[in-house]
């Protein structure tokens, strides 16, 4: 049987379209499309794929069961590993775990196995519109409280896990909504809010309980919840602090962290201000720093609120960015203007307060640095500057310390990243920790299996198996 | 959601409103803030906690309406309900016994005073409060003010009622015939707590201010309160809101406080449009 060594394109927003509009820019597969590219897994004996998975996902499986039209039963097997599988298949990096173990990558494009998943997760969500909803298979109740700081990836499929073993879960969450960076950092032209909302409505249909506007450490301190009849506490409360340079100007007007500019619009929906009332700058001019996905999400989404230029600043060069090949082919296609092997040194302002200009520096790579890239060394007498009247600054998150420092006895990092035994215990006995609190900033699926694990433990924890 | 159980005018475009709120209440200490959204499509905006209740489980906030959020907040009535109030969000005050201090409010930052002065007194210390108004019509929260400190002094800036003159009128005389003061306590807008600030640094006296930078999650996460104290870089919300004055850059606070002046405007325009 000879295989198509191409994988079935996707179809997407045409460039000059989408950069003025917020809508998905990947339009997923149809019915046939997705047939075909099922049609291109070999079921080899090995399956890498499922290794290559963090949550190890049995991929052959879901993928024979699209071959064969049978949709309901592909949804069945992704949900007994994964419980939001149409955010997955939107924004894992598949072509750095399962996609790039696959044996048909060796002859040809590997099999899209992101792009299937999309296909089955859409699926499932159409037909749940029609009132078919089939809930994942639950165990009897334990009659024991388990808490759950975070409702992002890593704390989401925790209590998932945690549900299906038949512990009552509860979700606290600092922000009025589920999803966490879903929801607040990643726009909505790569994962619409409604798809995330319908993922998590799942989780409420399995009983899961959710409270908002519950800050750990402040609303109510991990011990407390002891005090409050919960058997076990985890903690998935992400990477939330944002960087900065420290560079002079940093605190102009017009200048943003990432998150905060990505919150105003995401969260807040201050893209469509003035009907909701979250305000945002729309600027002509914008310099975004960084090379990370979340620098690129930063950068299109201000080309889509009305930018002129968008200039990427990133110290290293293309081949070194940290973001998915995906996400640099679609920003350079929208018209982002990469400044690579560049770095600011200061911003200057106007008179009232406000950024105009940034001032950087030519960088060279010279020898490996601990990351294994190449170190980036300024080049004397480089300096230009590029006129802006915004900048966001993306160069990374690190742990939010507020449960740290709330929390006598919960032992932490030199980065303030919550320290963990190889069961995602914490140094308190009963606490659990896992996502970018514990490994600093990371992917949704990433969290999501930290999540998954740490949900086994606690399970074993309160047999009393460990 | 958060049901309103009082509302009451303090004065032209003030309110204070008391909220059901028993998470918050039972751990709400001096100094502390809740983010709050009204509706929907509101935005996110922090609101200092002015009073709590341990017993009952509420919680008081104080407001100006000064934009469209504010003004939304200003419609809804006793039994109405707010969406979000998150909290209880920053660093409590930090409060103990000092000896002579002085509490300086002016306008709606006399609200978020009033708990730091009482605590203060019921620590031992001997408080001196100075609460400065617009004129006559705008004063509130006197007694509660009076009961709150050893001693009170009003200002109005049109000597309607009390000194005629800012709180920094007042203090300045103060400084001057009180000797042992060790520490002084501001909280006003913006440009008042500089000039407190600039008063007090001559005479070398600890002083306190609580920051009203703008804000959006209030939990340390975007950074949009950033504010340079002693040139580093932190944010109002988790290393604060209460910074040492002397060491606060309050130009720069007062410029990113009017960054969307534009936009509020805007707002505030349809909202009395009636969109």
């Amino acid at each position: 049987m000879s295989v198509n060594k191409k994988a079935t394109p996707m179809k997407e927003q045409e460039a000059t379209e989408r950069r003025k509009n917020f809508l998905e820019v990947p339009l997923g597969y149809t019915k046939e499309e997705a047939i075909i590219e099922a049609n291109r897994c070999l079921q080899c004996p090995t399956h890498p794929c499922i290794e290559g998975c963090p949550v190890h996902i049995n991929i052959p499986v879901f993928i024979k069961a699209i071959r064969e039209e049978n949709f309901q039963l592909a949804v069945d097997i992704i949900h007994e590993s994964n419980l939001l599988p149409a955010v997955t298949g939107r924004v894992c990096p598949q072509e750095e775990q399962c996609q790039v173990v696959c044996v048909v990558g060796k002859i040809g494009d590997p099999v899209s196995i992101g792009r299937l998943e999309r296909f089955v997760a859409d699926w499932d969500i159409e037909n749940r519109k029609k009132g078919n909803t089939l809930l994942p298979k639950k165990e009897a109740p334990k009659g024991k409280k388990v808490a759950i700081i975070g409702a992002g990836p890593a704390g989401l499929s925790c209590a998932a896990d945690l549900a299906r073993f038949g512990y009552d879960v509860t979700i606290f969450e600092a922000f009025h909504v589920a999803g966490g960076v879903l929801v607040y950092g990643i726009p909505e032209f790569r994962l619409p809010k409604s798809i995330v909302e319908e993922e998590i409505s799942m989780l409420t249909k399995m009983g899961v309980k959710f409270e908002f506007d519950f800050l750990i450490g402040r609303t109510r301190t991990i011990n407390g919840f002891f005090e409050d009849g919960f058997s076990a506490v985890f903690i998935g409360s992400g990477a939330g602090l944002p960087q900065f340079m420290h560079i002079p100007g940093e605190n102009l007007g017009g200048i943003y962290s990432a998150n905060e500019f990505l919150t105003r619009v995401n969260l807040m929906k201050a893209y469509k201000f003035p009907e909701y009332d979250t305000p945002i700058k729309r600027a002509k001019r914008v310099a975004v720093i960084g090379g990370g996905n979340v620098a690129m999400d930063a950068a299109r989404t201000a080309l889509r609120l009305g930018a002129e230029h968008v200039y990427l600043i990133y110290r290293r060069g293309r081949d070194e960015m940290p973001a998915r090949a995906e996400e640099i082919v679609h920003a350079e296609e929208e018209g982002i203007e990469f400044v690579l092997l560049s770095n600011p040194l200061r911003y200057i302002g106007d008179e009232n307060g406000f950024v105009k200009q940034v001032e950087c520096i030519k960088m060279q790579l010279g020898e490996p640095d601990s990351s294994g890239r190449r170190r980036p060394i300024p080049i004397e007498g480089s300096e230009f500057t590029i006129d802006i009247d915004e900048a966001i600054v993306a160069i990374g998150t690190i742990p939010n310390p507020i449960i740290a420092k709330t929390t006598p006895g919960l032992k932490t990092g030199k980065h303030g990243e919550i320290l963990v035994n190889e069961n995602m215990q914490t140094s308190i006995r009963g606490v659990f920790a896992g996502g970018d609190i514990v490994t600093g900033a990371a992917t949704v699926i990433t969290a999501m299996g930290a999540g998954r694990a740490a949900a086994k433990s606690i399970d074993r924890f309160l047999k009393g198996e460990i | 959601m958060f049901k309103i159980l009082k509302k009451e005018i303090l004065g032209p475009q003030m309110v204070s409103m008391v909220l059901d709120a028993k998470s918050i209440a039972k751990i709400a200490e001096p100094g502390q803030f809740v983010i709050i959204r009204v509706s929907e499509k509101g935005e996110r905006i922090p609101l200092t906690v002015a009073n709590f209740d341990r017993v009952k489980g509420t919680i008081t906030i104080v407001f100006q309406k000064i934009g469209k959020t504010t003004y939304l907040l200003a419609e809804k009535n006793e039994g109405d309900f707010i969406l979000d109030v998150a909290g209880p969000l920053g660093n409590p005050t930090e409060i103990e016994k000092f000896g002579k201090v002085v509490c300086v409010g002016g306008g709606i930052g006399i609200a978020p005073v009033y708990p730091i002065s009482r605590k203060l007194k019921e620590e031992g210390n001997d408080v001196i409060s100075i609460v400065g108004f617009r004129s006559k019509d705008y004063v509130f929260w006197e007694e509660k003010m009076k009961s709150a400190s050893n001693k009170l002094l009003i200002a109005t800036n049109d000597g309607s009622y009390g000194e005629k003159g800012f709180v920094t009128d007042v203090l300045g005389k103060l400084l001057e015939t009180e000797k042992d003061i060790v520490r002084i306590f501001a909280i006003g807008p913006a440009v008042m707590m500089k000039a407190v600030a600039d008063m007090t640094l001559k005479y070398g006296i600890k002083t306190i201010v609580s920051l009203n930078s703008l804000m959006v999650c209030g939990m340390g996460m975007c950074g949009a309160c950033r504010v340079t104290v002693g040139g580093e870089t932190k944010f109002t919300c988790s290393d604060g809101p209460d910074f040492d004055a002397h060491q606060v850059d309050f130009d720069e606070l007062m410029k990113r406080l009017a960054v969307y002046k534009e936009e509020e405007q805007i707002a505030m325009e349809l909202f009395k449009g009636g969109k």
